[in-house]
């Protein structure tokens, strides 16, 4: 009844239509899988040029007999209206069918099919694959660096710790949610920073972690009995005359007594390495950065010359010296600086060194967002009688904050990515690691493996940033 | 005289070499309500905005309720917080919900406990009708549901004088008779005004007297009645002309 018109595919004959071009686009993408896959081509015959185009040919035929508006069937539709809307997208939706298709054979077959996992040695990869052993084998290496074998526990259990600890926001109550921010800013970071030093490091100086705990707990119960007025000095000198007391006062003694049974083994800094020193330089260069930033973008602001001064040489400065040679500085110049007898530390010093190079880019990204508040809101807040403080911390700050997630995001990203360059000054972190292993002369030849595998981490951990920052954007969103 | 709140005397003010406000002098007395008008440009914004130092004056006194503003004044804040002011552009805090707007101030400056500020903001929220709006964003309401917060967000710092920069001139004109009765609401209820508006109507309802501008000088003050009955000045006249 209905006239069949194939260059005018319509509702009438939807069915025919539909049969014609699905064999077809399915034809098309057999021919291509069978030619990638199994390396068979079955349209040999042609000519090599015909044969080359003809899956492209005959799936753009089908593609043009499927394009039917409003056909009813909701899949149909949803597929013409995303991949083909009109005959340039019909061709570029079976160009990259065809191109993953291509690709994926020697993927599969370099990451699966052809690698090795099995053995310890290297004599096992004869394969064309990957040779996952050489990671099996360097993986300690890979996460934990040069830290002795036997104390790699004390890394695992910090880390699960402050992953734990890091948790506690989900399990809040209504009653504690406004401590919050304060437990995440302040509370957590020091923690953290005692797990990190005292018990990752270790040596006599994991007592004086004892001693802080013990007082902050002395404190903590006697704090109950404090009237909540003066608290807040309660809790800033207190714990700290209790620490110095047991230090200096009640334990001192045992404290050299001790120090010499070597409670926990001291591991110095520059045998840590691998993705561990990677979280641990990345967190707390991403912890100082932020607020140092912050401060010096309201510096760069402020009325008052000198402070506004000494920020802009700050930011110019830092963001005018490659990261590189500000570690260099840091690692070679800096202690000609220092006293004779005084020492600090190079993962210390690697870490100020990038949180102040960070800083500066996170206060020119906050200064954007402070730039695009409108007058008004600064005068709303002070016509309410806010001072300085009270109007930044209050209404400027939240909102400035809030439209530059994106771009502090874009920063601490940049900021993870820049870890690497700390093997200048002889700290290896997972890929400092990496270059290491793939000179060591029993596991030449395996760099590619090696760097794929960091690739993936390092892909793991930005793309959970970077969601976690998307998902900040939506939690702030008031405007609608 | 101490019923002067605002005393304003010989004052000059430039925006580098422009003179917005030549030789102002000007008292207001408590409980009055003032109507300032005048052509664009001819710092009626500039004067309001000076009574509570959003911007600096450089020749002359200001005296608000007894302290006078000068470069040095340490307690600024304070007098800020008595100053209530409302902004052609609404200038609500968008991070922060109705109900937050309101009851931030009278938190964090006047230290007031948080069930304290709640219960005044919603008896203020009440009076401009939009308490039923508390806990949506600003930028969910209307222009006109924004600026009755505006006036309520003031409100609850408890301002002895209310400064209207144009409150409706950001408006679509069937959102500005709710924010002008609010307004008039607010006159009733006795608090000394000062607002800059086009809306001549308003002036003749609830004004004391009306200010005319021009040029960053005081051109004309009268009672109401009299400002629009016989003005004295040609500009005046020329400006009501076309303006009614």
């Amino acid at each position: 009844m209905n006239k069949l018109n194939f260059l005018q595919p319509d509702k009438n004959n939807l069915n025919i239509y539909l049969y014609t071009g699905v064999t077809l686009v399915s034809l098309s993408i057999f021919i291509v899988f069978l030619n990638s896959f199994f390396s068979k081509d079955l349209i040999s015959f042609l000519p090599e040029t015909i044969s080359f185009l003809l899956p492209l040919v005959l799936g753009f035929i089908g593609l043009n007999l499927i394009r039917i508006d409003y056909s009813g069937l909701k899949f149909l539709d949803k597929i013409n209206k995303n991949i083909n809307t009109n005959n340039f997208n019909a061709f570029l939706s079976l160009l990259i069918v065809f191109v993953v298709i291509k690709a994926l054979p020697p993927l599969l077959s370099w990451f699966i099919l052809d690698a090795n996992i099995a053995g310890d040695s290297k004599d096992v990869c004869t394969g064309t694959g990957a040779c996952w052993t050489y990671i099996k084998i360097w993986f300690n290496r890979f996460m934990y660096g040069m830290y002795p074998n036997a104390e790699q526990w004390r890394i695992n259990l910090s880390f699960i710790s402050l992953a734990f600890l890091g948790t506690i926001g989900f399990f809040a109550t209504e009653k504690f949610k406004k401590y919050l921010t304060l437990y995440y800013v302040v509370v957590y970071p020091v923690i953290a920073f005692f797990f990190i030093f005292f018990f990752i490091s270790g040596g006599p100086i994991f007592f004086d972690f004892s001693y802080g705990i013990i007082a902050a707990v002395i404190s903590i119960i006697i704090g109950f009995f404090i009237p909540s007025k003066f608290k807040m000095y309660y809790f800033i000198i207190v714990p700290i005359t209790l620490y110095i007391l047991l230090k200096y006062v009640f334990f001192y003694e045992e404290l050299i007594e001790l120090g010499k049974l070597e409670a926990l083994e001291w591991v110095e800094t520059g045998a840590w390495g691998g993705l561990s020193l990677t979280f641990i330089v990345s967190f707390f260069c991403l912890i100082f950065c932020f607020p140092i930033g912050l401060f010096l973008s309201l510096g760069r602001r402020s009325d008052f010359p000198i402070i506004k001064y000494i920020s802009i040489g700050m930011i110019e400065f830092w963001r005018g010296v490659p990261l590189i040679t500000v570690l260099f500085m840091s690692s070679v110049m800096f202690p000609m600086f220092l006293p004779e007898d005084m020492f600090i530390d190079k993962l210390v010093r690697v870490i100020i060194a990038i949180s102040l190079f960070e800083a500066a880019y996170v206060a020119e990204v906050i200064r954007g967002g402070l730039q695009a508040l409108p007058r008004g809101q600064y005068d709303a807040a002070k016509s309410l009688g806010m001072g300085y403080w009270k109007m930044h911390i209050l209404v400027i700050l939240p909102q400035a904050l809030k439209l530059v997630i994106p771009g502090i995001a874009n920063t601490f990203l940049a900021l993870v990515k820049d870890t690497p360059l700390i093997f200048v000054v002889g700290l290896l972190e997972i890929v400092g690691m990496l270059n290491l292993a793939k000179t060591n002369p029993e596991w030449l030849g395996f760099a590619m493996e090696g760097y794929v595998f960091a690739s993936v981490l390092f892909f793991i951990i930005c793309y959970a940033m970077s969601k976690y920052s998307y998902n900040l954007e939506q939690k702030y969103k008031t405007e609608r | 005289m101490s019923d002067k709140i605002i005393q304003i005397t010989e004052m000059n003010k430039w925006f580098g070499d422009f003179q917005v406000l030549k030789n102002i002098n000007l008292e207001v007395e408590k409980n009055k309500k003032i109507v300032v008008c005048g052509p664009s440009g001819s710092g009626k914004s500039t004067l309001i905005r000076c009574i509570n130092r959003l911007e600096e004056h450089q020749q002359g006194s200001i005296i608000v309720d007894g302290n006078e503003l000068t470069e040095d004044t340490k307690d600024i804040e304070k007098i800020r917080a008595e100053v209530g002011m409302v902004f052609q552009q609404f200038n609500l805090f968008p991070h922060l919900s109705i109900l937050d707007n309101c009851t931030l101030a009278p938190i964090w400056v006047k230290k007031m406990p948080k069930k304290e500020a709640e219960d005044l903001a919603l008896q203020h929220l009440e009076k401009v009708q939009i308490v039923d709006q508390a806990n949506k964003y600003p930028g969910q309401l209307s222009g006109g549901q924004q600026q009755r917060c505006a006036i309520a967000r003031a409100l609850c710092m408890e301002p002895k004088i209310m400064l209207f920069d144009e409150p409706t001139s950001a408006l679509d004109p069937e959102m500005i008779k709710e924010v002008l009765d609010a307004m008039v609401n607010l006159a009733k209820a006795g608090m000394t005004m000062i607002v800059v508006t086009h809306e001549m109507g308003f002036a003749k309802e609830v004004a004391d007297e009306v200010i005319f501008m021009d040029e960053g000088m005081i051109v004309e003050r009268a009672e109401t009645k009299e400002f629009f009955a016989n003005p004295k000045s040609d500009r005046t006249k020329l400006f009501l002309s076309q303006i009614l």
